[in-house]
């Protein structure tokens, strides 16, 4: 009777205290009905798991206090049961046993990627996101939104500036999905390993080169998800995050059309440009802009790369000596190196801008102004 | 008792070793060897360590302080390599060495020359490591786990020395395992029968058979990796018909023993310091080596467990999460034979004793977060966070390296012939056990909390914490420099130790005097 309720008791304090930790020290519930149940059966083994250690660690102390030698304790001889033995390999299989069931079921249930209502292609590249909306013919990239002086504070350089309240865990462009909807992901990845992580889901999936994963949700509630890579994938693995906007599906509709009107202006605005003249001045303001949020990671603001490691724009013989190599190389990419193809990332006339930057800024005086047409005619669109 | 005394003035008069340098670089004698894979190991655990006080000096607070996020990947990939490869195995190696001929009552270890092989190229291959961090483009920065491709295509030029340097380690690990072997099996004394093998010894033998069975699958991961670099192969390559995914079976196959390797004979130091303080038999001597043996075993066939989210099919996650979860029976059978052992015992609390225990709870607190993490719907949430980062640290620092430090201090008198600085020893116990715990405990908090792992900035609801993580990092750092000065101290002096200090010491080991003679047992002793 006694150790009954000692038992309860003891049960009552440690999941009082674990249930009421606020979030920043346990796993998120999140928002789906997998999640709620990945958390459900993390509390319960977490249980089970003090259980035992209250048992085991307090049968230890108690000895620890009681059978030392200075409290006049004398050795007992015992040193065999098979009995006890065989006890304590039982209970804990069973226990096991306990275990294995709930979890069975709830893997069965998140692996089961059938009847999807939405696809969504999640691909990862170094060191950005990019969402495809399978069956509404369009996509986009989702980079990290904090600027680099928040974070950027080697040698001190940045100590005054205030980090915001998303630090590191803001995009420019999230990922919108509905509610209520089950939604399929397709997980890739374009160059290493990458994996695509919203806790709020219990979603974590790798992005493998090569090969395409599988993973689904039904989002609950609406409202704003992060997440992060999770898989290590080079220098800015840390800076790679994931945004999840979930909206009503009323809004998802109206966000949908939306987003079909913008890909019919940037297919109109892509044909004027090919016919319009670039000027210097435009192409250095956003040519700079373009470089620093999409180059600048591997070949640094100055342009002075990381020898060794990512080569050096600064006094780059290919962009001092051959225009055409250099507008190849950044539409093109280089296969096999971690130097990716940007002709599907940026349009005709960003690229344009973009070389025109390498090659009149760090006391590159080429002179020259890449136009649109020099672009197209490597591939961009 | 005669015949070792007359066997030590023997070693006396005709044991002529070289002077100076010369007789540690030529030495074949395993005292010697084991001594310098011991000191190797600290150094080695220093050099590691500073890289985590780098680590966790960047950590302190978020933002990018004091390094840049390249040279951030390379510490963690070389302070992981070390740790694993420079100060866990070759402390055991050095323990197996000074210990096992003393063990079974042989006279040294079967093979002699290749003992100082294996040992000599161990510093070659860490100097090749090190040095490629000072290479252009930086050191290894992949992780100590190296996924392709992103330690193949796009991997710093360094990588062949990190290549050669792992096969190096690895001939090193193979070479010493055959010795454990080896002279296991044919050195013992007569009547050593294996069922009296101390337990130190039964671990170590089987975990020479992990090494033996696994290295090799670690210099196929490693060569393969070199191909694919530089020599145009496809293995890990999906645009050339291989797969990334496939390196990962490889690695965890090697990967998943190669942690019970960093175990198994820490179970087997505390089977023998837990009885010898608790004046008291082990409790289940045959359970603990039937329990080692299946632990052995399982954990062949429970590599996956390190892929969950790798996209395998339910059936293999369901197959490689109940394996996990079994191997769990047989190590609780473990920590349940030591606290019986403890149960009606007459205990003491010296220093390898307060070790031992704190390696019996913190050990089995990393052993709950890894019946955790097996759990697979709820590893999809922990995994590659610093939950695991936690899990792994309970288990190699609290498990691994705490055991480590137990049987240093329990086999010092024995080593050096004095008593070490009890004193010392404490407040080195003391500051490592608190320092330890807010180092490693509040990085679970963090991982449940959405911090992923190898990341070199955080967001901020995750400053608090990492904060009072990296102040308990630098406290663990500065609490082994007291370790240091415990044994410098031992080494050069001090109160003699009887040859057997410890009253409820048990083993042919504690029959020879201390300092144990250059030539262990000459004549082999009579084991009843
Ligand atoms: C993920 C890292 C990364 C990013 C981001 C990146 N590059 Fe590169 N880039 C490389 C690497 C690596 C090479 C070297 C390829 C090789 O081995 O030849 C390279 C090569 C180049 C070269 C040729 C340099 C020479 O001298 O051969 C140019 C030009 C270049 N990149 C421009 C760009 C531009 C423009 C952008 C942004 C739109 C960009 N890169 C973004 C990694 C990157
Ligand atoms: C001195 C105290 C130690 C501190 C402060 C420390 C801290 C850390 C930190 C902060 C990481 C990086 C986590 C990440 O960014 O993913 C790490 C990784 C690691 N540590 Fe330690 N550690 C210590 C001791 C050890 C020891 C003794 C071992 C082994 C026995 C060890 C094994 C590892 C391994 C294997 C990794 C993974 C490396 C990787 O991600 O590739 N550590 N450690
Ligand atoms: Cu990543
Ligand atoms: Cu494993």
């Amino acid at each position: 009777m006694r150790i009954k309720i000692i038992i309860i008791a003891v049960l009552g304090m440690i999941s009082s205290v674990l249930s009421a930790t606020p979030s920043n020290i346990n796993m998120t519930r999140g928002v789906t009905d997998i999640s709620h149940r990945v958390y459900d059966l993390h509390m319960t083994i977490l249980i089970i798991c003090c259980l035992i250690g209250v048992v085991v660690f307090g049968a230890m102390f108690y000895a620890i206090v009681k059978h030392r030698k200075s409290q006049g304790a004398v050795a007992a001889q015992f040193h065999e049961s098979t009995k006890v033995e065989i006890i304590w390999t039982v209970i804990p299989f069973l226990i096991l046993i306990g275990m294995a069931v709930p979890a069975t079921k709830t893997l069965i249930e998140m692996e089961d990627n059938s009847k999807s209502d939405i696809t969504i292609k999640v691909t990862g590249s170094q060191w950005k996101w990019h969402y495809e909306y399978f069956d509404q013919g369009f996509g986009f990239y989702s980079l990290l939104a904090t600027p680099a002086e928040q974070f950027d504070n080697l040698d001190g350089k940045n100590t005054d500036v205030a980090k915001g309240e998303h630090y590191l865990l803001e995009v420019d462009k999230p990922l919108v999905l509905p509610i209520g909807k089950k939604i399929r992901f397709l997980v890739t990845a374009d160059d290493v390993i990458h994996s695509w992580w919203v806790p709020a889901f219990a979603v974590k999936q790798d992005a493998n080169p090569g090969f395409i994963n599988e993973a689904w949700t039904i989002i609950n509630e609406p409202g704003i998800y992060r997440g992060q890579c999770a898989e290590l994938c080079g220098k800015d693995h840390g800076y790679m995050p994931v945004v999840v906007k979930a909206v009503t599906q009323d809004e998802y509709a109206v966000w949908l059309d939306e987003q079909k009107q913008s890909v019919i202006q940037a297919k109109k605005d892509a044909e004027q440009a090919l016919a319009s003249t670039l000027t210097m001045e435009e192409s250095m303001t956003l040519g700079e802009s373009l470089y620093i949020t999409r180059c600048a990671a591997c070949h640094q603001p100055n342009g002075a790369g990381i020898p060794g490691v990512f080569p050096a724009l600064k006094n780059s013989p290919m962009i001092l000596n051959d225009r055409a190599a250099h507008i190849d190389i950044v539409v093109n990419g280089k296969a096999g190196t971690a130097m990716q193809a940007f002709k599907g990332q940026l349009t005709a006339k960003e690229i344009a801008a973009i070389v025109t930057y390498e090659r009149n800024a760090w006391g590159h005086d080429t002179g020259d102004v890449i136009q649109v047409s020099d672009v197209d005619a490597k591939g961009a669109k | 008792m005669s015949t070792l005394s007359t066997a030590q003035e023997h070693d006396e008069h005709h044991d002529h070793k070289p002077k100076g340098m010369m007789r540690w670089i030529l030495t074949t004698n395993h005292k010697d060897i084991g001594s310098m894979y011991l000191i190797f190991s600290f150094a080695m655990f220093l050099i590691g360590g500073a890289m985590a006080m780098v680590i966790r000096a960047e950590l302190y607070q978020p933002g990018l302080q004091i390094v840049e996020p390249n040279f951030f990947n390379q510490m963690t990939t070389v302070h992981g390599l070390i740790m694993v490869f420079g100060a866990v195995m070759p402390a055991f190696t050095g323990l197996a060495n000074w210990l096992i001929p003393m063990m079974i009552g042989a006279p040294d270890m079967a093979l002699p020359r290749m003992n100082n092989w294996s040992f000599w190229i161990l510093p070659m291959a860490f100097a090749i490591l090190l040095s490629s961090l000072f290479m252009e483009g930086g050191g290894p920065n992949f992780g100590w786990t190296f996924y392709a491709p992103l330690s193949t295509t796009y991997a710093p030029d360094s990588t062949a020395l990190f290549v050669f340097s792992v096969h190096i380690m690895g001939i090193s690990s193979i070479l010493g395992a055959i010795n454990v072997v080896v002279t296991i099996i044919n050195m013992r004394a007569p009547g050593m029968t294996y069922m009296k093998m101390p337990l130190f010894v039964w671990t170590w033998l089987i975990t020479a058979f992990l090494l033996i069975a696994v290295m090799p699958v670690l210099a196929a991961t490693v060569t393969m990796v070199l191909t694919d670099k530089y020599f145009a192969t496809s293995f890990f390559s999906a645009a050339g018909g291989g797969d990334p995914v496939l390196f990962q079976h490889i690695f965890w196959f090697f990967g998943h023993p190669e942690v019970y390797i960093m175990i198994l004979p820490s179970f087997g130091i505390i089977s023998a310091i837990v009885p010898a303080f608790s004046r008291k038999k082990l409790f289940g001597y045959s359970s603990m080596v039937y329990a080692t043996a299946s632990i052995a075993l399982l954990s062949f066939i429970v590599w996956a467990h390190h892929m969950f989210t790798t996209g395998m099919p339910v059936a293999a996650e369901l197959f490689f999460m109940y394996c996990t979860m079994l191997i769990s029976v047989p190590t609780g059978v473990k920590v349940f034979n030591w606290v019986a052992t403890m149960w009606r015992g007459s205990m003491t609390f010296e220093t390898p004793m307060l070790f031992a225990i704190a390696f019996i709870v913190l050990f089995t607190i990393g052993g709950f977060s890894g019946l955790m993490l097996a759990i697979t719907p709820a590893d999809f949430q922990y995994h590659d966070t610093y939950f695991v980062v936690a899990h792994f640290h309970y288990v190699l620092v609290t498990g691994a390296i705490f055991s480590i430090m137990a049987a240093a201090y329990y086999w010092l008198p024995k080593w050096t012939g004095y008593m070490y600085d009890e004193k010392l020893g404490k407040l080195h116990f003391w500051a490592s056990l608190i320092s330890v715990n807010v180092l490693f405990f509040p990085m679970h908090f963090l991982g449940l909390a959405g911090m992923p792992r190898r990341v070199p900035d955080y967001a901020l609801q995750f400053a608090d914490f990492n904060q009072l993580v990296s102040l308990g990092g630098f406290a663990f750092g500065v609490s082994q420099l007291i370790f240091l000065v415990v044994v410098i101290k031992c080494a050069r002096g001090g109160e003699k130790a009887p040859a057997k200090p410890w009253e409820g010491a048990e083993g042919l080991e504690w029959d020879m005097p201390s300092p144990a003679p250059y030539h262990s047992h000459t004549t082999p002793p009579e084991v009843k």
